[in-house]
C-alpha cells in the first residue's frame, strides 16, 4: 500500500545523541542532501567541549538541528518538529524544546536500566504517560543496524557505530531527500576502509528501507525546493566561508596568504582549511601559543604577506600588546576573532557576541582597530574580503569578529562571480629621488607606505616607540605624541569614507521603530521583523556590518526614529557604544545563554517593547 | 666560474642577494645617535657587527634585525637594514613568521637575557626546536638595565638588586644549556671584550642554516659593572675561560695546563694537563649528532663563570623549518592547481535554473 505524503513548507529536524554518536556526522549529510535537492536551509550544531563526555550522560549529548523549507529562511528555527532521540540523555535534554504533538524518533535499544539511570529517569520514559503529548515512533536503532550488517563481517560493537546512518537513511525517506550524494560521501569518506564504506551504506539504505517498509511511519514528508536566485550554489559553514574569503583575498590582492595561529576552539577549522590549501601559496604556521601565532603574522607582514592570525576570545586577551603594535607599526594583519561565550575559559563551543568593547577598546593606550562583523555563515566570505580591503588600504589591523554560531552554522551560498572580487592591490613603496619617509600619509586614506624588505633604499627601522610624524624615528616629543595619537584615530574614523550607506528595510515605509543588530543576529532579527509586521506593527530593520568606524550615515538613521532596539548577546555592549556617541536612547534585548536567540522569543521581545511604545 | 663567486658551502645564505659591490662597516651605520650609556657592552658588539657584515656581502635591503625590548634591542635603530623593534620577549616569534614567508632575506633577533629568558623564554626554545632560520644574538649582561637594575634569570643566586635587597632566591638559567636542551642546531657563546672571536662566532652563525643561538656576555657597566671580569682579567682569564675548537682536546689555561677529562662516573672534570693521559683530553665535537657533550661542557661552568667555555658547542645541519615549508608548497603547486573557481565549488554544488520547474 502507498504511504501517504504530505506536503509542508518548512521543517526542522533535530538529532541529538551523545557525543560519539555521530550526530554532527549524520546533521551535515542530511544538510548536504537538502542542499543539493534545492531547498533554503540553515544549520545550528550544538555540541559539547569535552571530545567524549561519559557516554550516556547530559553533558555528552551533541546535536545538529536543520532548518530546511521551500522558501527563504534565515535562522536555524526555534524548535524541532522531529527529535532523533539516539539515547536516553539525548531525550531528556532536547525534550523541553520540543512542542506538544511533534514527533520523536527514540533508539529503543538504548533505553535500559544503565542508560536511564545516568540521568535520573526512575523508569523508561517509553513506557509511562510521560511522553504521551508527542508522536513517539519507538525504533531499535542499534540493533536493527546490527542485523542489516550482519553478513559484512564487522564485530557487533563495530557493526553498531553505523546506527547514526540507519537514522540518516530513516530520516532522508522521511523526507525525500536524494540520496546519491550520501552514499557517494560514504564511499569517499572510508574509501581506505572497503568494509566499513560498504557498512555505512548498508546501515543507511536498511534505514530508508525500514522507513518504507515499517507501520509506525505512515506519512512522509515532501518540502518543495525553494524558490532562490538563479545560479550555482554549494552549502557552506561560516568557518569555510571565512577560509576562502581569505584565500580570495589573497589572490585579488597578489600577497601570499600567512597564518599564524594557535588551536582553539571554534577557530581552529580555520586554521586546518588553510592548511589544505598550499597550492595557493598558503603558509599556515601553527606556533607555540596565541601571542606567537599573531607575532609570526605581524613578521610576515613586515615582509609583505598578507597576514592573519585566527584565534576566540581568550586568544585576543593574549593577543592585545601586538595588536596594539601592529597600530603602531601601521601594518596590515586580520584579526580574526570566533567569539565564544565568556569571561575566562568560558563556554568553548557555544556562541556569543560579548568581545565587541574587547575588539574596541582591549588595549594599552589609544589604540584604534577598525572592526568588521559578517552577518551570516556565507557573508563570512565577504567580511573576510572586506577586512583585507580596509587592512591594506589603511594599513592597519583590523578584527573580523565571527562567532561560534556562525563558524559551525552553514546555509546554501549562491557561488559568486570571481571577476566581481574587488582589486585589492597593496602597491607597495617603491624608491624615488626623494628620501623615503615611513610615515608620510597618503592624503586620502592616511595610510603610510608599506616599504618591504628587499627593496633598495627603502631600509628603515620601526618598533613599538612613539615615532617622529613622517621619520618614524624615536620621539618622546609631547606635540609630536598628540599628532600621532590623532593621526592614527583618523585614519580610522576615514575607512567610513569607503562604507556604503546603509540599507534599511521598512516595507511599509511607516516604521516608526528601528531595531538594529550587528553580526550573527541578522537572520534571526530578520525573521522576528517579519513576525511583528504580520502582526500589525511597522518595524525597520537595520545591520551593522562595520562596528569601527560606524558609517557615516548611521547617527542620522538612529536620529530618524522614536525607538532604537537592539538585540544583542551579550549585555549591552553595541548599545553602550551607540548611546555614548550619539547619546540615542538605544533600547536592548540581551541574551547570553550561549546560543542564537530564538525568533518566537524576541518576536515577543519586540511585540512588548513597540506595543508600550505604542501606547 | 671564479673561486670568489662560489658560495662557501654557506646555504644559510644562498638564498640572499649578493651586495653588487664591496661594503664597509660604515655603509651599515645609521644616522641615528646611539644611545646607549657610555662605556656599555654593546657598543662593541655594534661594532663588531658592523665589521663583519660587509664579509657576507649581502645586499643591506635583505638583512633585517629583528629585537624585542630591553637595551639591547635598540640595536636595530642603529643598524642601516630593515629593522623591527618590537614587543618585550616577542622577537623570536615575529622574526619567525618574517623569515618563513621570506627565505630571501637574512633575519637576525638581538635579545637579551629577560627579554629572551624571561618574557620570551617560551618564543626562544620553539624557535631553536623548529630550526627557522633565524640568527639571535642574547646579548646576556645579568641584569636588567633599561628598568634600572632588577636581577634577571641569568642574575647569579643571592644577588642584590632593587628588587631583592637581601638577595635574589630563583636559581638562574644557563642559556647555552637551555638551548642545547631545546635542541638547538648551532649553539655558541662569546664575550664583547673579544672582538675577534666575537667576529668569528658570529660569522659561523651567519653561515649556519637554521636557528643559531649566540650567547654574548656583555658588560652593563651601570648596573651590573665587572660582572664579567674573571673571564676578561688576564690574571684570571686564563685560568676559568675554556676556548672550544671544533676536533681539538679541550686544553686551557696558562700554556694549556689545564684540560677536560671524563671523570670515573663519565661526567666531564677539569684536570691538570699534566696528571692524565693526553689520549683521555676530551675532543671537542661540536658537530655529534646528540647533544650531549656540547650539554657536559655547558655544565662546567658554575654561577659565578668559573670554568666557562666560550666558542662554538654545537653546529649540525638539521632541514630548517622555513625550507621545509617551502618545499611543501613548491610540492603542492607543482601537483595542484590553484583554481579558485574549482576550490569555492566545492564538490557538492547545484545548479538553480532560471526559471524554476515544478
Amino acid at each position: 500500500m502507498a504511504k501517504q505524503v504530505q506536503q509542508l513548507d518548512r521543517v526542522v529536524i533535530r538529532f541529538a545523541g551523545d557525543s560519539g554518536d555521530g550526530m554532527q556526522l549524520a546533521g551535515d549529510q542530511f544538510t548536504s542532501e537538502t542542499a543539493i535537492f534545492g531547498n533554503d536551509l540553515s544549520t545550528l550544531p550544538n555540541f559539547p567541549a569535552e571530545i567524549r563526555a561519559p557516554a550516556g550522560t547530559l553533558p555528552g549529548v551533541s546535536s545538529f538541528q536543520l532548518h530546511f523549507a521551500d522558501h527563504q529562511i534565515t535562522t536555524p528555527g526555534d524548535a524541532p518538529d522531529v527529535l532523533v532521540a539516539m539515547n536516553p540523555a539525548a531525550l531528556k535534554a532536547n525534550l523541553p524544546d520540543l512542542p506538544a504533538g511533534r514527533d520523536i524518533i527514540v533508539n529503543t535499544d538504548e533505553f535500559g536500566e544503565r542508560n536511564l539511570a545516568k540521568v535520573g529517569y526512575r523508569s523508561s520514559p517509553l513506557d509511562g504517560a510521560e511522553l504521551a503529548s508527542w508522536r513517539v515512533h519507538q525504533v531499535p536503532l542499534t540493533s536493527m543496524t546490527i542485523e542489516a550488517l550482519k553478513d559484512t563481517g564487522l564485530g557487533k560493537k563495530d557493526a553498531a557505530r553505523a546506527k547514526n546512518m540507519f537514522a540518516l537513511g530513516l530520516l532522508s525517506w522521511m523526507y525525500h531527500r536524494p540520496t546519491d550524494g550520501t552514499l557517494r560521501f560514504l564511499e569517499r569518506k572510508f574509501a581506505k576502509q572497503p568494509q566499513v564504506a560498504a557498512a555505512n551504506v548498508a546501515a543507511f539504505r536498511a534505514g530508508w528501507n525500514y522507513g518504507e517498509t515499517t507501520e509506525s511511519f505512515a506519512v512522509s514528508y515532501e518540502v518543495k525546493p525553494a524558490s532562490m536566485a538563479p545560479g550555482d550554489y554549494r552549502n557552506i559553514s561560516g568557518n569555510l566561508a571565512l577560509s576562502y574569503g581569505l584565500i580570495a583575498a589573497s589572490r585579488q590582492s597578489g600577497l601570499p596568504l600567512f597564518l599564524g595561529a594557535y588551536p582553539i576552539t571554534p577557530a581552529s577549522d580555520i586554521l586546518h582549511e588553510l592548511s589544505k590549501h598550499k597550492s595557493f601559496g598558503v603558509r599556515t604556521f601553527q606556533a607555540e601559543d596565541e601571542i606567537a601565532g599573531i607575532g609570526a603574522a605581524l613578521g610576515a607582514a613586515f615582509g609583505g604577506a598578507l597576514a592573519v592570525t585566527t584565534t576566540s576570545g581568550p586568544g585576543i586577551a593574549l593577543k592585545a600588546e601586538t595588536i596594539g603594535l601592529a597600530v603602531s607599526l601601521e601594518l596590515p594583519l586580520v584579526v580574526c576573532n570566533i567569539q565564544r561565550g565568556g569571561p575566562s575559559t568560558g563556554l568553548p563551543t557555544k556562541t556569543e557576541q560579548t568581545d565587541l568593547l574587547q575588539a574596541m577598546f582591549g588595549r594599552n593606550g589609544e589604540a584604534p582597530v577598525p572592526i568588521v562583523a559578517p552577518r551570516s555563515p556565507v557573508d563570512c566570505f565577504d567580511a573576510a574580503i572586506e577586512a583585507v580591503r580596509i587592512a591594506l588600504t589603511y594599513r592597519t589591523p583590523v578584527f573580523l569578529l565571527s562567532d561560534g554560531y556562525l563558524a559551525n552554522g552553514s546555509e546554501p551560498w549562491l557561488l559568486p562571480d570571481l571577476s566581481d572580487l574587488p582589486d585589492l592591490s597593496p602597491d607597495f613603496a617603491v624608491a624615488t629621488e626623494r628620501p623615503f619617509l615611513p610615515y608620510e600619509r597618503n592624503p586620502e586614506t592616511l595610510a603610510r607606505p608599506w616599504a618591504i624588505p628587499g627593496t633598495a633604499g627603502l631600509e628603515h627601522r620601526i618598533g613599538g616607540l612613539e615615532k617622529a610624524d613622517q621619520t618614524g624615528e624615536i620621539s618622546y616629543d609631547p606635540a609630536n605624541h598628540e599628532v600621532m595619537v590623532r593621526l592614527r584615530q583618523s585614519k580610522v574614523d576615514r575607512i567610513a569614507q569607503s562604507i556604503p550607506p546603509l540599507h534599511v528595510d521598512d516595507p511599509s515605509g511607516a516604521a516608526r521603530a528601528l531595531v538594529l543588530g550587528w553580526g550573527s543576529t541578522y537572520g534571526v532579527i530578520d525573521a522576528a521583523c517579519h513576525r511583528v509586521r504580520r502582526r500589525g506593527i511597522p518595524v525597520a530593520q537595520a545591520h551593522l556590518r562595520h562596528l569601527n568606524p560606524f558609517p557615516s550615515d548611521l547617527g542620522d538613521l538612529l536620529r530618524r526614529y522614536d525607538r532604537v532596539i537592539l538585540p544583542e548577546l551579550n549585555l549591552g555592549q553595541l548599545a553602550l557604544l551607540l548611546r555614548a556617541r550619539y547619546l540615542v536612547d538605544v533600547v536592548g534585548i540581551n541574551q547570553v545563554r550561549g546560543m542564537p536567540f530564538r525568533a518566537a522569543d524576541l518576536e515577543e521581545e519586540l511585540w512588548t517593547i513597540l506595543q508600550g511604545a505604542a501606547t | 666560474m671564479s673561486l670568489a663567486s662560489v658560495d662557501l658551502g654557506s646555504s644559510a645564505l644562498a638564498g640572499v642577494p649578493k651586495a653588487d659591490r664591496p661594503q664597509k662597516a660604515k655603509d651599515f651605520k645609521t644616522d641615528q645617535e646611539v644611545r646607549w650609556c657610555p662605556g656599555c657592552g654593546d657598543y662593541v658588539i655594534l661594532a663588531a657587527v658592523q665589521g663583519f657584515l660587509p664579509e657576507l656581502g649581502l645586499r643591506r635591503e635583505n638583512i633585517v634585525f629583528v629585537s624585542g625590548i630591553g637595551c639591547s634591542s635598540r640595536f636595530p635603530y642603529y643598524m642601516n637594514t630593515y629593522g623591527l623593534h618590537s614587543i618585550h620577549g616577542r622577537a623570536p616569534a615575529i622574526a619567525s613568521g618574517l623569515a618563513v614567508s621570506r627565505p630571501d632575506l637574512s633575519v637576525w633577533v638581538v635579545t637579551g637575557d629577560g627579554d629572551a629568558l624571561s618574557i620570551g623564554g617560551n618564543h626562544l626554545i620553539h624557535a631553536l626546536r623548529r630550526n627557522v632560520n633565524l640568527k639571535i644574538l642574547l646579548f646576556n649582561n645579568r641584569i636588567y638595565g633599561l628598568t634600572k637594575g632588577q636581577y634577571s634569570p641569568t642574575s647569579e643566586i643571592g644577588k642584590i638588586t632593587k628588587s631583592t635587597p637581601l638577595g635574589s632566591l630563583d636559581y638562574p638559567f644557563n642559556p647555552v644549556s637551555i638551548a642545547l636542551g631545546a635542541e638547538a642546531t648551532f649553539v655558541a657563546r662569546t664575550i664583547d671584550s673579544d672582538r675577534s672571536h666575537l667576529s668569528s662566532v658570529l660569522r659561523a652563525a651567519a653561515e649556519h642554516e637554521g636557528t643559531a643561538l649566540v650567547e654574548i656576555y656583555q658588560n652593563c657597566n651601570i648596573f651590573n659593572d665587572g660582572a664579567f671580569d674573571l673571564l676578561k682579567q688576564t690574571e684570571t682569564r686564563a685560568q676559568w675561560l675554556i676556548p672550544l675548537t671544533h676536533g681539538e682536546p679541550i686544553r686551557f689555561g696558562a700554556d694549556g695546563s689545564q684540560c677536560v677529562v671524563r671523570d670515573g662516573t663519565g661526567e666531564l672534570a677539569i684536570a691538570a694537563t699534566a696528571a692524565v693521559n693526553p689520549r683521555d683530553i676530551v675532543v671537542h665535537d661540536a658537530q655529534a649528532d646528540t647533544p650531549s657533550l656540547a650539554f657536559s661542557l655547558s655544565r662546567l661552568s658554575t654561577q659565578d663563570l668559573r670554568h666557562t667555555p666560550v666558542g662554538v658547542f654545537r653546529s649540525v645541519q638539521r632541514p630548517t623549518y622555513d625550507r621545509l615549508m617551502a618545499d611543501q608548497i613548491a610540492q603542492a603547486e607543482l601537483t595542484g592547481d590553484a583554481d579558485l573557481g574549482a576550490l569555492l565549488r566545492g564538490n557538492d554544488s547545484w545548479t538553480m535554473p532560471a526559471t524554476p520547474s515544478e
